[in-house]
């Protein structure tokens, strides 16, 4: 018996369980990629046809939290196990910087 | 090992602590060098109560009292509160979960001395030019019209001591999400090292707004920028808005570990498990939330508008309930308990009538049209006084009470103990309690004087009177803290007896690697688990003994705060025309990023404490315990 090499014995439903999950992971990224690319192509619309700045703005803005929030889940593994203190502490963040920016339009710049 | 037995020359001793990594020593560090600058804002303060003892007194020139009013808030709260308070945290906390060390003990040191030399830094003021007189609030219109560097002072002074104070909080953040030992999870922390994690959080959320807005008086006062200039189309009020969005966060920061210090002399001196330990935790978190979105209630007479006062005025109330319930559940802690008044208890007991009166004066000015009438008189003073004497300060007292013997391995005297807290409790109620009433009768807070015509005289001479007695109560601390440390009694792993948690179970001071073993923990309180099991060893170990990895001391982190603290005078008398001042700038800029590149790129891979090491060292432990016990068979009690 070889003590170095690491073999790894997986059972058949083991072995089926995993590729179910890849294949399942590899589904949510090819369609937040999808995604990716028709937001993008409605920010282009919304400026290519010209409306009103009051409206592109904010739509894009949106498109942009849409993407950011795909982008941690599908590719940056906040989907994952183990990462919810992360999301915690950004989404407190997140909430803090959200609650001073609104207040700052409302009531010093409006 | 028997390296910490030794006795060490002077001048080692003071190299090992300006190169040391070991979180106590930090501890003992941050706790001596706030401490001083405790002494120096209570200097600050007698000067403030003499000047305002009678009518029209000249004891301090307007001018000087704007600096000597500014200091005294400035020091207290960022140069003696706050390091005080990360002197338990770090004393305490990483016992409390097992852990080592924190997760970074590079980043410990470093934080250490960015906030040294900051204080530093700012209190050079005095020597240069003149202090900052604008108010620790540091209001824009009043700042960019200060002449002199005092302003300067406090802007480069704070961003210094800032970075170090944000490093900390970062610094336990990880530490207490990462190095928790087994068995440690989230619902089984002590409530000292949960009011620490949260408080680090709101160091983490709440310090950038105020170092935007130091960044912003920086440039506008010393590279001719017009952030706040409203003349040329700035605006005055987002400095205000910045600060608080920081300020009220701050104040948090600063009560929350003082409920964690509170809430461990409850149950300990209680000898009951918490009362609502889950409702304790969550109350702490909750209020750490709600502290983001209060801000404006300091500047509801700005004309914010009846609805964002109206908003924020909510908004403020709502954070009395979380607190009322902390407060419900440490009064069901001594309910019931076996109850024992040593001095630390004592404070803790004094605390609660005294925070909730701080309390209910918050809730009346959070009712914002009441608020035009109280807002800047002496009633805001009380106020706040209140819940910081007595909250925050009350908390460090009782803290170095019952901390001082993990610290430092020795007891501080029950006897003096109480003859301190007499003084500073009755002093601090003479001092502030009547300050309400003069804020009722129409004094406005940062004056200099007032007339004998106004009817303030003898409500002045009485708060000053109360003043006098809190000096004397720290005075006979410092006379305590002296004999304490000539007498040198030491005292065993759990010297009141009762302990609750870890860092009772293992010596005091601890060994520098803590726990030989990691220990296992098997419920909330461990430590008294194990003590009603009948386990003689106070732990049941999670590893066996082993190698412990250890990190090196390093000299590089006082080298990089010290570069930081030479450059801020280049930035600062550049703006004279000084032809020295660039080089200066640059010169303290090179040597804090040169520190950095040798950091980065010397490997430090630390040392290994051998398993045979562990064994000898432990002996030593026993031998002497054994002592120890013997000692006190012999002669003492
Ligand atoms: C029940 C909780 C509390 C409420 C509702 C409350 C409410 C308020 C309000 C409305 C003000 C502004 C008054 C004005 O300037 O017109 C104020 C000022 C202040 N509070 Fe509180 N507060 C509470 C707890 C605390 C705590 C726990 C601390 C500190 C540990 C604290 C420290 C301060 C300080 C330092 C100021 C004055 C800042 C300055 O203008 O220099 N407060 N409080
Ligand atoms: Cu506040």
């Amino acid at each position: 018996m070889a003590h170095d090499t690491h073999d790894i014995h997986r059972s058949r439903a083991e072995f089926e369980f995993i590729k179910r999950k890849r294949a399942t992971e590899m589904r949510g990224q090819l369609t937040s990629f999808a995604m990716m690319i028709f937001l993008t192509l409605i920010a282009f619309t919304v400026v290519a046809a010209d409306f009103s700045n009051y409206l592109i703005v904010p739509i894009i803005l949106l498109l942009a939290a849409i993407q950011v929030v795909l982008q941690l889940y599908n590719f940056m593994h906040m989907s994952n196990k183990g990462h919810g203190m992360m999301a915690f502490f950004m989404f407190s963040g997140i909430f803090v910087a959200f609650t001073i920016v609104l207040t700052m339009v409302t009531i010093v710049w409006w | 090992m028997s390296s910490n037995s030794q006795k060490k020359g002077f001048g080692a001793t003071i190299w090992d602590y300006m190169t040391t990594v070991d979180h106590k020593k930090i501890a003992i560090l941050y706790l001596i060098s706030g401490g001083f600058f405790f002494l120096v804002g209570g200097v600050e303060a007698m000067m403030i109560r003499i000047q305002l003892m009678k009518a029209g007194n000249d004891f301090l020139s307007a001018g000087t009292y704007n600096e000597v009013l500014t200091m005294h808030g400035t020091t207290m709260i960022f140069l003696a509160a706050m390091p005080i308070l990360l002197a338990f945290m770090n004393a305490v906390s990483p016992l409390q979960i097992g852990a080592r060390d924190v997760a970074f003990p590079f980043l410990n040191s470093l934080g250490f001395w960015l906030f040294f030399f900051g204080g530093v830094f700012l209190n050079l003021s005095w020597f240069l030019g003149g202090a900052p007189d604008a108010g620790w609030t540091n209001y824009a219109s009043l700042a960019l019209a200060s002449e002199g560097h005092g302003i300067d002072f406090y802007s480069l002074g704070l961003t210094i001591s800032g970075f170090g104070t944000l490093i900390a909080g970062i610094n336990f953040l990880v530490t207490i999400i990462n190095m928790r030992a087994p068995g440690m999870t989230y619902m089984r922390m002590p409530l000292f090292t949960w009011t620490t994690f949260v408080a680090s959080a709101l160091i983490l959320l709440a310090f950038p707004p105020l170092t935007v807005g130091i960044f912003f008086m920086v440039f506008d006062r010393l590279f001719g920028a017009n952030f706040f200039d409203v003349t040329m189309g700035g605006n005055t009020i987002i400095w205000e808005h910045f600060f608080w969005i920081f300020g009220h966060p701050e104040v948090y920061i600063l009560i929350l570990p003082a409920f964690g210090i509170f809430s461990e002399i409850f149950a300990i001196f209680s000898r009951k498990r918490l009362f609502g330990y889950t409702a304790l935790v969550f109350a702490t978190i909750l209020i750490g939330f709600y502290g983001f979105m209060v801000w404006a209630h300091h500047m509801f007479t700005v004309g914010l508008g009846p609805t964002a006062n109206a908003v924020f005025a909510l908004a403020t109330m709502i954070i009395a309930v979380p607190t009322g319930i902390k407060i419900f559940n440490w009064l069901l802690t001594i309910w019931g308990g076996n109850i024992s008044f040593t001095v630390p208890m004592i404070y803790a007991v004094a605390f609660i009538p005294s925070f909730v009166a701080g309390g209910v004066t918050g809730v009346m000015q959070a009712i914002a049209p009441l608020d035009y009438q109280l807002h800047d008189s002496y009633f805001i003073v009380a106020h706040f006084h209140y819940v910081i004497v007595g909250g925050v300060v009350l908390a460090i007292l009782a803290g170095t009470h019952l901390y001082w013997p993990k610290m430092f391995g020795t007891m501080l005297s029950e006897k003096l103990g109480k003859w301190t807290f007499w003084f500073f409790f009755i002093g601090f109620h003479l001092t502030f309690f009547i300050q309400h009433f003069l804020g009722l009768m129409g004094m406005p807070r940062r004056v200099y004087t007032f007339g004998a015509d106004q009817g303030w005289d003898l409500f002045n001479a009485i708060s000053s009177a109360g003043a006098l007695l809190m000096a004397i109560g720290v005075i006979i601390l410092l006379v305590n803290v002296v004999m304490t440390v000539v007498k040198g009694e030491r005292v065993g792993n759990d010297p009141w007896g009762d302990g609750r948690t870890l860092e009772w179970a293992i010596p005091s001071p601890p060994p520098f690697y803590n726990f030989a073993q990691t220990p296992l923990v098997r419920g909330l309180d461990p430590y008294w688990i194990e003590k009603m099991e009948g386990n003689k060893e106070g732990m049941v170990y999670a590893e066996p003994l082993g190698d412990i990895h250890m990190p090196n001391g390093s000299f590089i982190p006082f080298v990089i705060s010290l570069g930081m603290f030479i450059a801020a005078f280049g930035a600062m008398y550049h703006m004279d025309g000084h032809v020295w001042a660039l080089p200066v700038l640059i010169g303290g800029l090179a040597i804090t990023f040169g520190s950095m590149l040798v950091r980065s790129l010397k490997d430090d891979l630390g040392f290994h404490i051998s398993k045979e090491e562990l064994i000898a060292d432990n002996e030593r432990i026993q031998r002497e315990a054994r002592a120890l016990e013997g000692g006190k068979k012999g002669g003492l009690k």
